[in-house]
């Protein structure tokens, strides 16, 4: 950990912040995507079995 | 072979599945190397002691927060005028992302502008450009979600991009525009003129190539996501017609 200083507040919360939303943007996105493959895949299927 | 080809989902999908792998390798490299680089290997600047370490974050983020609009003008000019679903859904996609970018710069900007300028915020034209660039994006979600119908949703959320533009350019061009503001001038330019020592503007570099990767593999996965939906949308409406 490099020695920050007085201003160690402000930037460790800066990067807190930074990647907390970048980490919380890809979880989502990886989410959405999965949800979205399953409920096409089933669809198909059901589509597949009915003819 | 045309770009256009890719505008097809079929292709645009074959294609994605097998460039998206790599892409996050290399995006994983160059965000890691980069903030890691930032943050434990660059020294304190004379002026601003540590808090330097901000602009890892604070610059590319901004920078992809007005390009990406730039990005989405450029896809719903090409929906409004072609008509290619693929466009529609890319701008569609990249907004969050671009929303994401904003909050970043704002916050990392507040947090910095406390110790550097007394305040965390000011009616400066960058910042309050940022902020209105801000508020585009929400209205462009919001209007997303409120019209059922995605041909019509593309054609108005592409009609509010068109008038939002102004602000992304604004944003980009506001410390030129008007020198009374507290924010300082770019960071990183053509000129031949160095505003940033080496020490910074490499590691800057590496985080701004991390920060456009990261854009294109997530807009990727995500367009992938929402031709997905497109698609189960439709065959749920071929169901439900017997």
């Amino acid at each position: 950990m490099p020695d920050l200083g007085q201003y160690a507040g402000p930037v460790l919360a800066a990067y807190g912040v930074g990647i907390l939303l970048l980490a919380v943007l890809t979880g989502l996105s990886l989410t959405r995507s999965s949800v979205a493959k399953k409920q096409l895949q089933d669809l198909e299927d059901r589509r597949r079995k009915n003819g | 072979m045309s770009l256009w080809e890719y505008a097809n989902p079929n292709r645009f999908m074959r294609l994605t599945d097998k460039v998206l792998p790599y892409l996050v390798v290399v995006t994983a490299l160059f965000m890691g190397v980069g903030l890691f680089w930032g943050f434990f290997l660059t020294p304190d600047d004379y002026k601003q002691g540590s808090t330097v370490k901000i602009i890892f974050l604070h610059v590319p983020a901004a920078m992809m927060a007005i390009n990406i609009w730039v990005m989405m003008l450029v896809t719903s000019l090409v929906w409004l005028i072609r008509r290619h679903h693929v466009s529609a859904l890319a701008a569609k996609a990249a907004a969050p992302i671009g929303i994401t970018m904003t909050l970043i710069a704002l916050f990392t900007g507040a947090i910095w502008g406390q110790p550097m300028w007394g305040t965390y915020w000011a009616w400066d034209p960058r910042l309050t450009s940022f902020m209105i660039l801000f508020v585009f994006y929400l209205g462009y979600i919001a209007l997303w979600a409120a019209i059922e119908d995605p041909d019509t949703a593309g054609d108005l959320t592409s009609i509010l991009c068109l008038v939002g533009s102004v602000f992304a350019l604004l944003s980009r061009y506001a410390v030129n525009f008007w020198n009374q503001g507290l924010h300082q001038g770019a960071s990183l330019s053509l000129d031949k003129e160095e505003h940033v020592d080496s020490a910074f503007s490499t590691p800057l570099y590496v985080c701004i190539i991390g920060f456009v990767l990261f854009f294109i593999t997530l807009v990727l996965l995500r367009t992938r996501t929402e031709i997905r939906l497109r698609r189960a949308s439709a065959l749920l409406a071929r169901e439900r017609q017997g």
